[in-house]
C-alpha cells in the first residue's frame, strides 16, 4: 500500500482540480473587490454625501464623545451578560415546563403558556417602559426602584418567552424513538428529558439561541428609553447639543465590534457540530 | 458490445486509511453484478465512487464511452443518468410517496408533473404500492419503504441501477418483497450492480459476483463459479461463514 504512487491521469487530474480551484477563489476575489467598489462610489459620488460626512461622520467629534459613550457602553455590555444567565435559564425552565406531561404540572404548564403567548406578544420597548416607570411607581417595601435594574427584568421576561420556545422547538425535533430507547433502558420521562433529550436539543438549538443573543446585545439599547444613561442615552444627549448625529455612528460601530465576534462563534460551532456529529454521513 | 461502465485501477483513501486499492471492474449492458464480501470491504465506498458522491484518489471512471472521473465533468448529468437506492431507504420524509418519486423527473429531467405522476403510479402499482402512493414514507413499512425507493430510483428510467444493501435493514420476511423487484428488473434488462449480502440472491440474479477483501476485488467470476469453486482461501473462508452448509 506504501508503493502506490499517483498515476500520471491522476497528477493531470489534480492539476485540474487545482486550476478549477484557482478559478473559484479568482471569480470571487474579483467580483467582491467590484461590488464594494460600486457600492462605495454610489455612496461617495451621492449629491448629499458631503453634508452627510460632515453630520454622521466628524472624527473631531467622535473622538470627544467617544470615553462617554464608552461609559455608557459598559452598562449595556453589563446589562446584556447578566440578562444572558437568566434568560437562559428562564427559558429552559418555561420550555421544560410545556412539555412535561405530569398531571401535578398542570398549572406550571398552563403558566408557562400564558408567559409565552403573552410576553412573545408586548414589544420590547413598551416592556421595558412598563417595568422601568410602572413598578418603581407601585412604591413596594423592600423592591428596589433602580430603572436600571427593571429594564433589566423586562428584558430577561421579553427573551426567555423567545427562548423558551427555541429550546422547545429543539426539544421537539428529537425523534421519539430517543424517548423510546431512552424509556426502554428503565429510564422515567424526566430522566429521559434530562439525559438524553435535552442534551441533543441544546446542541440543535445553539446556532437559533445565538442569534437570539447577538440580538439581545443590540436590545439593551431599549434601556435608554427609560433614561438610563447607556450609550444610546448618552449618545442621545451629544447630538442635542453638539447639533451632530456622529455619536449615533459611534455606538453603532461598538455594538458592531461586540456582535460580530459573537455571529462568527456562531458560525464556527455550528460548522464543528456539523463536523462531529455528521462524519462520513453524506 | 461495448462496456456500459468501466472502472480502471480505482484507488480511494480517506487520510491514511485505504478503502479501495486498485480495483478494476468492467460493467457490460444488461449486467447484474454482484458485490459481496464483509462489512467495511469497500463495496458501498466503490459504489459511491460510481456515482460520484466521492471524488477519486486515483483510476478512471468511464460511463457509456466518456470519463466521468474527470474534474470537469457535470456530476449531476452523470447521476441523472444513474439511479441510486441505500441501505437506509433515504425517502424525503416531508413528501408523500408519490411526491418522492416524481421529484427528481420534474425537477432534473422537465417532465410535466401529470406525465411524472402517471408513470410513478403505474410503477407504484405494479410493485404493489397503489394504497400508499398519497402516504407519507413513516407510515409505511420497511419493505414498503424500501420498495418506493426502489420505485423512485427507477421512475427516472436510469440507465445503470446502484443498489447498496439494500435489503440489511429489513427483516427476514420482508427481504423477499424488495428482492422480487431487483429480480424482475433484471429480467427486464436492467443493468445493476448491487452490494449485497443476500448470496442465494446474487447467485440467483447475478451475471457476474465480485468478492471485495481489504478494498481489492479478490475475485471475481460468475455465480456459479464463485460460490461452488472459489479460488482464493479468503473467498472460500468468507463463503464458510455466512453460507452455513454452502460453500465448500
Amino acid at each position: 500500500m506504501t508503493d502506490w504512487q499517483p498515476s500520471s491521469r491522476e497528477l493531470e487530474r489534480r492539476r485540474v482540480r487545482q486550476s478549477l480551484a484557482t478559478r473559484s477563489v479568482l471569480i470571487a476575489t474579483v467580483l467582491t473587490v467590484a461590488v464594494f467598489v460600486l457600492v462605495g462610489a454610489v455612496v461617495v459620488s451621492s449629491p448629499g454625501w458631503d453634508t452627510v460626512k460632515a453630520t454622521f461622520f466628524d472624527w473631531q467629534i467622535a473622538q470627544d464623545t467617544f470615553p462617554d459613550i464608552l461609559d455608557g457602553f459598559w452598562l449595556n455590555v453589563k446589562l446584556f451578560m447578566i440578562c444572558e444567565v437568566f434568560i437562559l435559564v428562564l427559558g429552559l425552565a418555561v420550555a421544560l415546563a410545556r412539555v412535561s406531561r405530569s398531571p401535578w404540572l398542570t398549572p406550571v404548564r398552563i403558566v408557562a403558556v400564558l408567559y409565552t403567548d403573552l410576553f412573545r406578544g408586548v414589544p420590547t420597548v413598551l416592556l421595558v417602559l412598563l417595568l422601568g416607570f410602572g413598578v418603581p411607581a407601585l412604591q413596594l417595601q423592600g423592591l428596589t426602584n433602580d430603572r436600571y435594574f427593571w429594564a433589566g427584568v423586562a428584558l430577561v421576561l421579553s427573551y426567555g418567552a423567545y427562548v423558551a420556545e427555541v429550546y422547545r422547538s429543539g426539544i421537539d425535533s428529537i425523534h421519539p424513538s430517543q424517548i423510546a430507547s431512552a424509556q426502554a433502558l428503565g429510564l422515567s420521562r424526566p430522566q429521559a428529558l434530562r439525559h438524553v433529550v435535552v442534551p441533543q436539543a441544546v446542541r440543535r438549538v445553539v446556532p437559533p439561541l445565538l442569534n437570539d443573543f447577538i440580538s439581545l446585545q443590540k436590545d439593551t439599547a431599549l434601556i435608554s428609553v427609560v433614561g438610563v444613561f447607556d450609550a444610546v442615552f448618552t449618545a442621545r444627549d451629544s447630538t442635542g447639543y453638539l447639533f451632530n448625529y456622529t455619536p449615533y455612528v459611534v455606538v453603532a460601530v461598538m455594538f458592531i465590534v461586540i456582535t460580530i465576534p459573537l455571529a462568527r462563534f456562531t458560525d464556527w460551532l455550528g460548522r464543528r457540530m456539523m463536523r462531529r456529529e455528521r462524519a462520513g454521513a453524506r | 458490445m461495448t462496456a456500459l461502465l468501466e472502472v480502471a485501477n480505482l484507488r480511494k483513501s480517506y487520510g491514511d486509511r485505504v478503502v479501495l486499492d486498485d480495483v478494476s471492474l468492467t460493467v457490460q449492458p444488461h449486467d447484474v453484478i454482484c458485490l459481496i464480501g464483509s462489512s467495511g470491504s469497500g463495496k458501498s465506498t466503490l459504489l459511491r465512487c460510481l456515482n460520484l458522491l466521492e471524488d477519486i484518489d486515483d483510476g478512471v471512471i468511464t460511463f457509456d464511452g466518456r470519463e466521468i472521473s474527470d474534474p470537469r465533468v457535470d456530476a449531476r448529468q452523470v447521476r441523472s443518468r444513474i439511479g441510486m437506492v441505500f441501505q437506509a431507504y433515504n425517502l424525503f420524509p416531508h413528501l408523500s410517496v408519490l411526491d418522492n418519486c416524481t421529484l427528481a423527473p420534474r425537477k432534473v429531467h422537465g417532465v410535466r408533473r401529470g406525465d411524472a405522476e402517471a408513470r410513478a403510479l403505474s410503477l407504484l402499482e405494479k410493485f404493489g404500492l397503489a394504497d400508499h402512493a398519497r402516504k407519507h414514507p413513516d407510515q409505511l413499512s420497511g419493505g414498503q419503504q424500501q420498495r418506493a425507493a426502489l420505485v423512485r430510483a427507477l421512475c427516472t428510467s436510469p440507465t445503470l441501477l446502484l443498489l447498496d444493501e439494500i435489503t440489511a435493514a429489513l427483516d427476514p420476511e420482508l427481504v423477499g418483497e424488495v428482492l422480487s423487484i431487483v429480480r424482475a428488473e433484471a429480467e427486464a434488462g436492467m443493468t445493476m450492480v448491487i452490494a449485497t449480502h443476500e448470496m442465494a440472491f446474487a447467485r440467483d440474479v447475478a451475471t457476474s459476483v465480485c468478492f471485495l477483501d481489504n478494498g481489492r476485488i479478490l475475485e471475481q467470476g460468475p455465480p456459479a463459479e464463485i460460490f461452488s469453486a472459489p479460488r482464493e482461501e479468503r473467498t472460500r473462508e468468507f463463503l464458510r461463514r455466512v453460507l452455513p452448509g454452502g460453500g465448500e
